[in-house]
């Protein structure tokens, strides 16, 4: 889960990290009142979970109350890659120095988590290392240690950051560990005028498999989300609503990948990712085949299943559930294999729903699916 | 001889007497494996009658692996106890431990497989299906009746992938299917499977399963470029994600312009290996890599 600008903030300050004053507003004219509070001059910034904010337009100066209302008017309801701007903060301006790049990420290829610092802030992180490799320093934390005193001051030497940035680096690690983060960046992180060190802007993502521990974590938020995600999420199924029109459900995150990709090779576009996971019951399929068939975009549904733990019966079961509380409407194309998927075929093969057929194989039933959505 | 797993393994499971864990030692039973205990601190000493046999509970791995001379561990403990099952299976010094979790907290995985690693135990996942060497034994939850013995090596980031892989090729038969899991840290990885087979007398052709997310699948293909002689077969599912969205397995993300299928696919191809554009297509393309090698294979 990512992290808005405004609630990374608030984990950086609530640890310790200098951030500038600020407040999160959701009309112009809270802005203004916003701006008149923290002095006069401020920063809006567009509350978007997404890079490249400031190319978009999205990050303006203000130099008093009423342009500060004018510019978040602007910025308010703004799309930036695809998302909606519902809420901007209005912050007072720091005087900087210089500026930095600081984070903690996960290094997959190490199974370790690595800090990356360089002195060339305020700019991609990504750009600079493709650039200049040697400006961006990449130091592996063993996770017995964690981030000693030494191991900071290692760090800041390492990304040419002066030593007083150690604390800094110390606290951002006491961030990621403390809050099961997976990212915590600042960028920039600033030297001001008199000398403090200030992290403007910050990014953190949350581990969603760590919220069994982390019941602080609220992520009612605003997140202005696809319906049908929110849905899917209630009932606990892995879902992505997608912008095709052949619906997908099947077991398993890759046999679920790789349906989508030969439905796309079948010249057709998937319209969602939907994996009904390992043992599904038939509550489980019933839920997921009445959400997709809730979708107005689907035109054919394909069911592509291959019975490991999860049993054929149990899926056929509950294609004919749903299909008492959700008249069908939209052909249905299912493939069953592995597990009990005699028993499956033949619960399906007694049902006799003009709309529902049968295929033998994974790619026959994709070609079908798209068939019947064009 | 199959790798990481034969039918001389004596097995563990740690959370045997919770439900998963009986499902799936009844299923192991069923399939050859040696299952020789469960571990369960509030049960030691007790024992669990499974279709006629009887299969002790010890209080700790250290134990099971004393009376026993268990080599391998399977676990089916819940995340909240992942990290401590897998850090006392390590202190225990078993070989090889074998996490089918799903969930477990990356700040947890980061911490025991460097723990592992450290006392030379093999960590399979998390997040995985075991592994499988058909007619000899079976660890985790790869389905054992799809498939038969042959001479194929397996490698996978999914589940059903596998499954889907192993029926598909179900007349040639496997050495080995190896389930390394989807989540982003991981202990055996592409490459360990790939230099196991590649040393294995019984496994002539090697199929590789990815997906998105992360750079595994690149680091493999320079591996098999330099170190694998035996022909490589691929597979890679995700063309379609889209960008910023976790495609069902926590790993499977891609970020920006890294971890797209399309590059895994390049890096694999460019490397040697022949890729399938569906797994049916994958298959067809062993079948025919066999037929050209008449030396090789059942």
């Amino acid at each position: 889960m990512d992290l808005y600008e405004h609630q990374a903030r608030e984990l950086l300050q609530e640890n310790g990290v200098l951030v500038p004053r600020a407040e999160v507003v959701d009309t112009a004219e809270a802005a203004r009142a916003a701006a008149e509070r923290l002095g006069g001059r401020v920063v809006i910034k567009a509350q978007v979970k997404t890079g490249g904010r400031g190319k978009a337009g999205g990050v303006k100066l203000a130099d008093d109350p009423a342009a500060a209302e004018q510019t978040a008017r602007r910025i308010l309801g703004m799309d930036i890659k695809g998302h909606t701007v519902h809420r901007v903060m209005v912050a007072e301006p720091v005087e900087v120095e210089r500026e930095m790049y600081l984070g903690f990420t996960l290094d997959r290829a190490a199974g370790r988590f690595a800090a990356i610092a360089s002195a060339e802030g305020g700019m991609e992180i990504e750009e600079v290392a493709a650039r200049r490799p040697e400006a961006v320093a990449r130091i592996a934390i063993d996770p017995a240690e964690g981030v000693t005193e030494a191991k900071a001051a290692e760090i800041a030497v390492a990304g040419g950051l002066p030593r007083e940035t150690a604390g800094t680096i110390r606290r951002l690690w006491t961030v990621l560990t403390a809050h099961d983060a997976l990212l915590v960046e600042v960028n920039p992180l600033v030297v001001t005028r008199d000398g403090a060190i200030v992290a403007l802007d910050g990014k953190v993502t949350l581990d969603d498999n760590a919220r069994f521990r982390q019941p602080s974590w609220d992520d009612s938020g605003d997140r202005a989300r696809d319906p049908l995600e929110a849905r899917a999420e209630a009932a606990g199924l892995g879902y992505v609503k997608l912008d095709g029109q052949v619906g997908v459900i099947g077991n398993g995150a890759g046999l679920v990948m790789s349906t989508l990709d030969v439905v796309a090779g079948c010249g057709a576009r998937p319209a969602d990712f939907l994996d009904i996971g390992g043992g599904a019951s038939a509550q489980v399929m019933a839920d997921g085949l009445s959400l997709v068939l809730d979708d107005p975009e689907v035109r054919s549904v394909l069911v592509n299943v291959f019975g490991g733990i999860t049993a054929c019966d149990a899926v056929a079961d509950g294609i004919v559930r749903a299909l008492d509380t959700v008249p069908l409407t939209k052909p249905l194309v299912v493939r069953l294999d592995g597990n009990n998927a005699a028993r499956g075929r033949a619960i399906l093969g007694q049902l006799a729903h003009p709309l529902v057929h049968q295929a033998d194989t994974m790619d026959g039933a994709a070609a079908r699916a798209a068939e019947l959505a064009a | 001889m199959a790798i990481f797993l034969t039918k001389d393994s004596k097995v563990i499971v740690q959370g045997m007497t919770g439900a998963e864990g009986m499902k799936h030692t009844r299923r192991m039973l069923a399939a050859g494996a040696d299952v020789v205990g469960g571990v369960n601190p509030r049960k030691a000493g007790t024992r669990v009658d499974i279709d006629g046999r009887t299969v002790p509970v010890f209080g700790s791995v250290r134990e099971a692996m004393d009376v026993t001379g268990a080599g391998v561990s399977v676990l089916f403990v819940p995340p909240p106890h992942a990290k401590a099952a897998v850090t006392e299976a390590a202190d225990a010094r078993i070989p090889l431990a074998v996490v089918i979790t799903e969930g477990i907290p990356v700040h947890d995985a980061v911490a025991f497989q460097a723990y592992a690693r450290a006392r030379a135990t093999r960590i399979i996942g998390p997040n995985c299906p075991g592994l499988i060497s058909p007619g000899q034994s079976n660890a985790g939850i790869i389905p054992a009746d799809i498939t038969k013995p042959g001479r194929i090596g397996l490698v996978s980031k999914s589940g059903t992938l596998t499954y889907q892989l192993m029926y598909e090729l179900r007349d040639i038969g496997f050495s080995t299917c190896v389930g390394i899991g989807g989540d982003p840290v991981i202990g055996t990885t592409h490459i360990d499977a790939l230099a196991a087979f590649e040393a294995d007398p019984d496994t002539d052709l090697i199929v590789m399963i990815g997906e998105i997310g992360g750079d595994a699948e690149e680091r493999a293909a320079r591996y098999i470029a330099d170190h694998v002689t035996k022909p490589v077969v691929g597979y890679i599912a995700g063309f379609t994600a889209p960008e910023g969205r976790t495609m069902g397995h926590a790993g499977a993300i891609v970020s920006g312009s890294s971890g797209t299928a399309a590059a895994k696919k390049a890096a694999l191809e460019a490397a040697g290996v022949r890729v399938g554009a569906t797994p049916t297509e994958t298959a067809g393309l062993v079948v025919a890599l066999l037929a050209e090698s008449p030396g090789n294979a059942a």
